[in-house]
């Protein structure tokens, strides 16, 4: 098993080293800039000097003007400390915002996760066990909505329905208009009020996957020879559904959520870009569209991050929990 | 409980399946285990039939007919073209001039003007009697009153004032021409004490009671307490519509109607603006403006957009746009997957340990920010739309083909250990055959079904994408460009037509990919469904 995880890793390692090299290539080799911008600026001041001179300055400030190999082992060597430069449309260090912002994304993303799981497993479960009933069609079609239900529009009709014609919510941002003048209890409900609206399009949005997940694997589980072999030795139903299949549903269901536990830290760039709430996906978003180069490329770097330690969790869970699972 | 009954609905439908297919027994024509007696499908026909039992996906392949033929023909049958501006006459009610009744004094300054400062110790001073003088910033200043609220002030030489205060005006007849100031001077000493002539420069102008100066026949000036001034620095007020303007001002009216030199008649309003004690002409105009956001009509059963183009048709087109979009991409995900998936599965060893980590890197690209990336590196670049939408089809193939090279290697190598790939190998079947007609096909029934549920994936990739102002731009429709009006609040408050309809088209075709790819998987395995 030690040896398994420690493969694993390596991999993940020279992966992730290749990914980092990829995405400094293309961030490099893109035409415009936040650095162009600037430098263009500058250069229209009165008495001001020429927008290459301005371009060298600030690329040779930057370090952008070294070629992309050398370029990239010096980022490299950096960002092994800790240092990912300074962001140019935030003008804080990189880590600085990224620790600002990161904390109400990781909140938003852990409570729809709850909710997901409260919501999604059990349908998925009630919909295997009455399969092809009117209630499994329900639930299917439903699964099927929500996972096609495109973002945007569907926070466009919640913010309608609700911020529009009940005026329950705000349309947008973390906190109200006398954010300042309220208690710590009222600040508190106050972004919670806020919070609402983005985290049931999450969960709505992200729903039906799991719900569908689950109801094939329950369904996998309840042909198995085991669960005829319950119900031959006469147990009541709900024992073979709740103790026997159910409890082997949660294998394949552990890896996955397991899994994807990193992703919590990676923020809703779409969700939180449409409620304008300052959470890393709509902070990255902003800066991606700057063209703030230092910013986009932790952020990318860090997404790559979370999908492999995502995947080498669910891996590593999948042997784990599963006994049957045997680790060449 | 339902599950219960589970293997007796299989047998049951099997059952059925078989009676549906045995032929009506020609007696004693066949021996009972002859094949001919049977009809036999082939495995498609079997696919087919059980998907079409499926209510659900037949659902979907109906509502993905009917998306079709709106994007497809509606386009062709819709009056309209995709970027058909219409237009509206509007009734516009500009400001063509304002009058001003003149309640303060007026400076008329030869070369340079009277201090604010003096102005004000002036006002004062004046208050006090007709002649007199005071001082500001160490010079001392005279002033007389020569008639009716005008007052001339001297600095130093009694002869010639430097500066004229004033309750009356006077203007030039002529366009764009300066009078003299000793001319207005002259002009207002004889207006103000109601003379009738007067002498400037050895000439002698005649003056009527309405203001107006008169050298000989000629119109020179006017006098007037009102000043008329345009609203627009292009025109030129005549005098006639200036007199007519204030005495109908004067006799209190709401409308003015003024004929000019060519006989054409003009109606103005007017308003008075008690705060600023201004009475505002206003000349309403028929524009032609944009047709925005016209409510449903039936000429445009969708109304227009903010563009003034006809909603249902850039619907029509926008459908056409995305549905092209996700077709293309999936065709080069599918492509560059196949081949990619079916060599590394086919070959196994060096390659395949290449291409698959060749995948694990590009499943950890992230693409939604790359793709938002390079979109916003476009904006900035101002890109053609038309080459930016290829631009998008062929990143959006690109970043997506990890998943399905995935895909076919996994089935390849399951298949490849089969019995029937051993007999094909030892009936010595040539490589290029085994792989199409024997391996390829077997992976088809999986590629299928992932095909169509990326299809709806892309579609809404795109849609996010150009919703963000990063896809599909202007002048091209797509539905997610389309809904990206709601970014405004206003049109997500009032304009319900502009979005909720394109959002229901997304929704709709999404879900009937997701349909009919549910329905697929299920009728091509039959173990997991009846």
């Amino acid at each position: 098993m030690k040896k398994y995880i420690l493969k694993r890793l390596l991999i993940s390692v020279a992966i992730l080293f290749l990914v980092s090299f990829v995405i400094y290539a293309l961030m490099r080799c893109l035409p415009t800039s936040y650095l162009e911008q600037v430098a263009r600026t500058k250069s229209q001041q009165p008495g001001s000097k020429s927008f290459e001179e301005w371009m060298q300055q600030l690329s040779a400030t930057y370090g952008m003007d070294k070629g992309i190999i050398p370029g990239f082992f010096s980022w490299l060597g950096r960002a092994l400390h800790g240092d990912f430069g300074d962001s140019w449309r935030w003008t804080v260090p990189v880590t600085q915002k990224f620790q600002e912002s990161v904390w109400i994304s990781f909140i938003m993303g852990a409570i729809s996760f709850v909710l997901e799981i409260i919501i999604a497993i059990p349908l998925g479960i009630i919909a295997a066990t009455k399969q092809y009933t009117k209630v499994d069609y329900l639930i299917t079609i439903v699964a099927l909505a929500c996972f096609s239900l495109p973002t945007f529009f569907f926070a466009s009709l919640l913010k309608l329905v609700f911020c529009v014609n009940l005026g329950w919510f705000d349309l947008g941002g973390l906190v109200g208009r006398n954010y300042e003048y309220l208690s710590p209890m009222g600040q508190f409900l106050d972004k919670a009020n806020h919070l609402v609206l983005p985290i049931v399009t999450l969960v709505v949005i992200s729903i039906g996957a799991l719900m569908r997940y689950t109801r094939t694997n329950m369904l996998e589980v309840l042909n198995a020879d085991y669960i005829r072999t319950a119900r031959a030795k006469g147990l009541p139903e709900h024992e073979v559904i709740y103790r026997h299949a159910f409890r082997n549903t949660l294998i394949p269901l552990v890896t996955m959520l397991g899994g994807s536990l990193p992703g919590l830290f990676a923020g809703a760039l779409i969700t939180e870009t449409l409620y304008s709430i300052p959470g890393i996906g709509y902070v990255s978003y902003q800066s991606m569209v700057a063209g703030d180069i230092p910013f986009s490329m932790f952020y990318l770097v860090f997404m790559a991050i979370l999908t492999l330690l995502g995947n080498l969790i669910s891996d590593i869970l999948y042997a784990a929990v599963d006994p049957r699972v045997r680790i060449a | 409980m339902a599950n219960e009954n589970l293997p007796q609905d299989e047998r049951g439908s099997i059952e059925e399946e078989l009676r549906v297919d045995v032929v009506e027994p020609d007696e004693g024509e066949y021996s009972l285990n002859d094949d001919r007696r049977v009809r036999t499908l082939s495995p498609t026909a079997l696919v087919v039939k059980r998907f079409l039992r499926n209510r659900v996906a037949v659902t979907g392949l109906v509502i993905l007919t009917f998306m079709f033929l709106f994007s497809f023909v509606g386009g062709l049958v819709s009056p309209y073209a995709q970027d058909q501006v219409f237009y509206r006459e509007d009734n516009q009610s500009k400001q063509y001039a304002a009058v001003t009744e003149n309640k303060e004094l007026r400076y008329i300054s030869d070369g340079e003007g009277l201090p604010s400062m003096a102005r004000a110790k002036f006002v004062l001073a004046q208050k006090q009697g007709k002649e007199g003088s005071f001082e500001s910033d160490g010079v001392t200043y005279t002033f007389k009153q020569e008639g009716e609220g005008l007052f001339a002030i001297y600095a130093g030489d009694p002869a010639n004032p430097i500066s004229l205060a004033t309750y009356d005006t006077v203007s030039s007849s002529t366009e764009g021409e300066e009078l003299p100031f000793a001319l207005q001077h002259a002009i207002l000493v004889a207006a103000t004490n109601d003379k009738n002539s007067f002498t400037y420069e050895g000439k002698t102008y005649s003056l009527d009671a309405s203001g107006t100066v008169l050298d000989g026949d000629q119109e020179v000036a006017y006098a007037s307490r009102y000043v008329v001034q345009p609203s627009m620095p292009d025109v030129f007020l005549s005098r006639a519509f200036k007199d007519e303007l204030v005495s109908s001002i004067e006799a209190n009216d709401n409308e003015f109607t003024f004929k000019d030199d060519k006989g054409e008649e003009y109606s103005y309003k007017l308003s008075y603006d008690a705060s600023k004690s201004t009475w505002s002409v206003d000349q309403s105009a028929s524009t032609r403006v944009f047709d925005t956001y016209s409510s449903p009509s039936k000429a445009h059963p969708l109304g227009t957009d903010k563009n003034g183009m006809d909603m249902l048709t850039r619907l029509m087109y926008g459908g056409r746009v995305s549905l092209y979009i996700g077709f293309i991409v999936v065709f080069i995900e599918t492509l560059i997957g196949v081949v990619l998936g079916g060599i590394s599965g086919y070959r196994g060893g060096w390659i395949d340990n290449l291409i698959m980590r060749v995948v694990d890197i590009f499943y950890c690209i992230p693409s939604m920010p790359i793709i938002i990336i390079l979109g916003a590196t476009m904006d900035a670049m101002r890109v053609d739309p038309q080459v930016r939408m290829v631009y998008l089809m062929l990143l959006l193939g690109f970043l997506g083909w990890p998943g399905i090279a995935r895909l076919v290697r996994g089935q390849i190598l399951s298949l490849r250990e089969q019995e029937f790939m051993t007999a094909t190998e030892a009936t010595g079947i040539r490589a290029s055959r085994r792989i199409f007609r024997h391996l390829i096909p077997n992976v088809i029934p999986q590629l299928i079904v992932t095909m169509t549920m990326s299809l709806g994936s892309t579609i809404i990739t795109e849609a996010t994408l150009s919703f963000l102002g990063l896809g599909v731009k202007f002048p091209f429709a797509s539905w997610g460009n389309i809904i990206n009006d709601v970014n405004d609040t206003y049109v997500l408050t009032n304009y319900w037509f502009i979005w909720i309809p394109a959002g229901c088209c997304l929704l709709a075709t999404v879900l009937a990919f997701n349909l009919v790819g549910d329905g697929l998987r299920d009728a091509f395995d039959p173990k997991m469904k009846r």
